[in-house]
């Protein structure tokens, strides 16, 4: 057997009280892709950061070809062939790509040397591994997807014999995620390593050769990808049989609810992110917009729930059009609410206490204290109902809000927005960053919500989500509405659409 | 505990005091360099004040301008807003503290009989320094919110202009013709007696210090800061708007109009300053009466954590501070009074400035022993 790439033995890492690595014990072979799967909160970016030298483990060893290191810093991680990309790009946006790739490798006060040997060997790297990107385009004009590129090719030119990618697909079409996947399988025959983080099963059947489960803070499974199944998977992620389909019955639309017509949005550039955008929501369904993220569907969110105006067009909520409304506690008072797309930036405070956020919005509920007055038992008391109503862990009003797991804090906001009776219920991402036990709860929810007759309007970029949720399922690209399906639509289908190609355009 | 979080303890207590004792540990070295002996510099700076009835009356009285000052400074950064024109709004609050006494006071003093006019002329006097101080607070607020300017930008220019404001104004308005002095004549119709002269009243012998009942102001203030931020609406949407402008957008909180409205209120303590200053010590209105209380505000709510309990404690430390300079300055002739504004300067920048410095060591520390 040939020495490993990387091994790690031991790790073991606390964070306070918070133990995120527990003795972790890994292998990864070289010149594989090797996947590591696990819930938000398992440990697998701990374990990772430990390897890139963000974070340094309590306890542990860390092996580099059969040599024992000592990673202090990501330059030490990159001295030894390390190399990562991270979920959110580390890019300078108005930077040409060719001076992203020769960051933190300039070499001297002058650029021009740095610059003329970074354009060479990159045009090599892109010969080699189909990393087409212009050496000379500005980031800020390429797409997601090229910028991903440009991520691996800056670690590639700084050396990189392992590559750790960090849920790369999260922002990716299904063509460009298989585009990447080529790229990564190209790195592989040329031997180089490949570990690849996500808590997406079907990536990891997909491509990897080996997986990795991590559940609380431990590597609970290891696997040979061809000797596993996804439920296999699931299981070893959440520790117990999951339900990866959620059960419901037809659905049974009533009268309109919601009726968008003509909407378009600009941005302060003056370009239509939402173009000319027309649909409706019924009662007692659940609507689905599809779309690769940043496609138009925040900025749809934001129009309809009254945290901007419309360029033109209107919005129709219960027969009175709302599109001139930019005031969100006008539209909640008049029974909409809203489950935002980002719950650390949005949904709610993260330094303030679970009750506190358990309220946002709703802090002018005539229940909640008379006049100007906050009455504080009042908040405590109906906090500690819907907390308990949504199984909400720990059901504590007074931990930080920030203290939360991301599942726990996305229940908060369900209870709040749910608990507040909607007519219409407009949720984003509703499943972002939860884990798969979570997620369950809250697909229940919604269908829940649909079968008591509430209009909801879903936005994911999960295609699985989408599917397994809407009774309709209208697609987004490029601010537009593509088409819209039926909830039994095929994935290609839906990923043609999404790709901006319309068979109704065509 | 997530990553650079401390405990509570740590927080409030540990870190002000490392501040502390490292701005003494300079301070020590600058006496050090002028030829005079640290140890005794600080033994009198910290012992003489609290060695007697008048020094702790004295450190309470500045305490009490600084709990204005610092309710003001702390207002603002629950809304995230960093007011640093606390020093204008304080110095032109004195306008609202002084006009009521000189224009209608007499009016009221000669209708009515001295215990019923001078608690009827006070309150107008306080409510119109609030008022003056809230208008000159809510100004860079608008700014901010309708157009843009940043706050610390606008705050401290304001500032600047106030300070020529207020020249121009006590030299050609309130100034009595005739008169010498740049000030305005005694606001004898608004007179806040001081903790002797109340003491003589009740027949207690009290020693000499400008302490008055303002102090009562200061606390409801600090009160009634605490209640506003934490037990009303209005609270909660400042500090939601501090917290995360993005989500109080969600909740249908508008922005600019809290804004506006905090700084309205920032303004406005700081404006309370000019009302326990100009009537409860100097019973004129006077030149640069602030005095640097609006920038020690900003030391006080930062060592305070913005808390107003926090604030009060810290603002006798403050007063500790500049009734202990005094006394140095007494004490010893080689040690200055800018020698003493040095010092309490290096106080402010550590306990200030410098706040964040020792943190992060602190929270590696925190994060092995956990």
């Amino acid at each position: 057997m040939t020495t490993p790439a990387i091994e790690l033995i031991g790790i073991d890492k606390r964070f306070g009280a918070v133990h995120a690595n527990i003795d972790v014990n890994l292998t990864i072979a070289q010149g594989s892709i090797h996947g590591i799967i696990g819930e938000n909160g398992a440990g697998k970016s701990t374990l990772m950061s430990i390897l890139f030298g963000f974070y340094h483990a309590d306890k542990g060893e860390i092996k580099v070809k059969g040599q024992p290191v000592r990673i202090k810093s990501s330059t030490d991680a990159i001295s030894h062939g390390i190399g990562m990309v991270h979920q959110h790009f580390m890019l300078v946006e108005p930077f040409t790509v060719l001076e992203n790739v020769i960051l933190g490798a300039e070499g001297g006060a002058l650029i021009g040397p740095a610059l003329a040997k970074a354009r060479a060997s990159l045009k090599h790297l892109s010969d080699e591994y189909e990393l087409d990107v212009d050496p000379d385009a500005l980031i800020a004009d390429l797409p997601v997807g090229l910028q991903q590129r440009v991520e691996i090719l800056k670690a590639l030119y700084k050396g990189a014999e392992v590559l750790i990618l960090d849920e790369p697909t999260g922002v990716l079409t299904p063509a460009e995620a298989d585009h990447l996947f080529r790229i990564l399988k190209t790195l592989r025959d040329e031997g180089k390593t490949v570990i690849l983080i996500t808590h997406k099963l079907r990536e990891i059947m997909a491509i990897t050769d080996q997986v990795s489960v991590m559940r609380r803070g431990e590597v609970v499974a290891n696997f040979a990808t061809k000797d596993t199944n996804v439920e296999q998977l699931a299981e070893a992620m959440v520790g117990r049989r999951v339900l990866l389909r959620v059960d419901k019955t037809p659905a049974k639309p009533g009268d309109v609810l919601l009726d968008v017509r003509n909407v378009t949005w600009r941005d302060k550039n003056k370009v239509a992110r939402v173009d000319n955008v027309s649909f409706t929501v019924r009662k007692g369904e659940i609507v689905g917009i599809a779309g690769v993220s940043g496609n138009g569907q925040s900025e749809l969110l934001d129009v309809i729930t009254g945290i901007t105006k419309a360029a033109s067009g209107e919005v129709f909520f219960k027969g009175e059009d709302v599109a001139a409304i930019d005031d969100a506690g006008e539209l909640r008072r008049r029974g909409m609410a809203h489950v935002p797309e980002d719950r650390h930036h949005r949904g709610l405070i993260t330094s303030f206490s679970a009750a506190e956020s358990a309220i946002l919005g709703y802090q002018y509920a005539p229940d909640l204290g008379k006049g100007f007055r906050l009455d504080r038992d009042a908040v405590i008391k109906r906090v500690r109902r819907e907390m308990e109503e949504f199984d909400v862990r720990p059901p504590d009003p007074f931990l930080k809000s920030a203290k939360f797991s991301g599942g726990n804090q996305q229940k908060i906001i369900l209870a709040r927005e749910i608990g507040s009776n909607p007519d219409l219920l407009v949720i984003g991402q509703p499943t972002r960053g939860v884990d798969i036990g979570a997620i369950e709860f809250i697909h229940r929810r919604i269908i829940a919500l649909r079968d008591a007759g509430k209009a909801i309007l879903l936005v994911s970029v999960e295609l699985d989500e989408i599917r397994s949720l809407s009774d309709r399922i209208l697609v987004m690209f490029a601010g537009r509405v593509m088409g819209e399906r039926g909830p039994d639509a095929t994935e290609g289908d839906l990923g043609l659409l999404m790709a901006g190609v319309s068979k109704e355009a065509a | 505990m997530q990553r650079g979080e401390l405990p509570t303890w740590v927080d409030v207590g540990l870190i002000p005091l490392i501040n502390l004792t490292i701005a003494f540990i300079v301070a020590g070295l600058v006496v050090l360099i002028i030829g005079e002996n640290p140890f005794q510099a600080i033994w009198i700076l910290l012992s003489t004040p609290l060695s007697s009835l008048s020094g702790w009356f004295n450190i309470i009285y500045y305490a009490t301008n600084f709990i204005f000052t610092g309710l003001c400074v702390a207002v603002a950064f629950h809304a995230g807003l960093f007011n640093i024109g606390g020093e204008g709004q304080a110095y032109i609050g004195g306008l609202g503290a002084a006009t009521p006494g000189l224009l209608i006071g007499g009016v009221l003093a000669s209708a009515l009989p001295f215990w019923v006019s001078q608690p009827i002329t006070l309150l107008l006097c306080l409510i119109a320094s609030f008022a003056i101080g809230a208008l000159w607070g809510w100004f860079p607020g608008y700014l901010q919110a309708k157009r843009g300017s940043h706050i610390v930008i606008t705050t401290i220019m304001l500032n600047y202009i106030t300070s020529s404001v207020m020249v121009y104004m006590i030299n050609m308005v309130f100034r009595p013709v005739g008169k010498m002095a740049v000030e305005s004549r005694a606001i004898d119709d608004a007179y806040i007696m001081n903790a002797r002269e109340i003491g003589r009243v009740i027949g207690l012998k009290l020693p000499a210090s400008p302490l008055n009942p303002g102090l009562f102001v200061a606390l409801a203030a600090a009160w009634g800061v605490w209640y506003l931020l934490w037990r009303t609406k209005l609270g909660y949407e400042i500090r939601a708007v501090g917290a995360n402008m993005d989500a109080s957008i969600y909740a249908g909180i508008n922005p600019s109009r809290i804004i506006m409205i905090t700084m309205a209120i920032s303004g406005g303590l700081a404006g309370l300053m000019a009302f326990h200053e100009v009537l409860g010590a100097q019973h004129r209105l006077v030149l640069e009466y602030v005095q640097g209380a609006g920038f020690v505000g900003i030391a006080v709510a930062l060592m305070g954590r913005s808390h107003p309990l926090g604030i009060v404690l810290a603002a006798l430390l403050f007063g500790l501070l500049y009734q202990g300079g005094t006394e140095l300055s007494f004490a010893n002739q080689n040690i200055n009074r800018d020698m003493v504004v040095v010092i309490q300067g290096l106080v402010i920048l550590f306990m200030g400035a410098l706040e964040q410095t020792f943190r992060p060591y602190l929270a590696a520390v925190f994060a092995k022993v956990e």
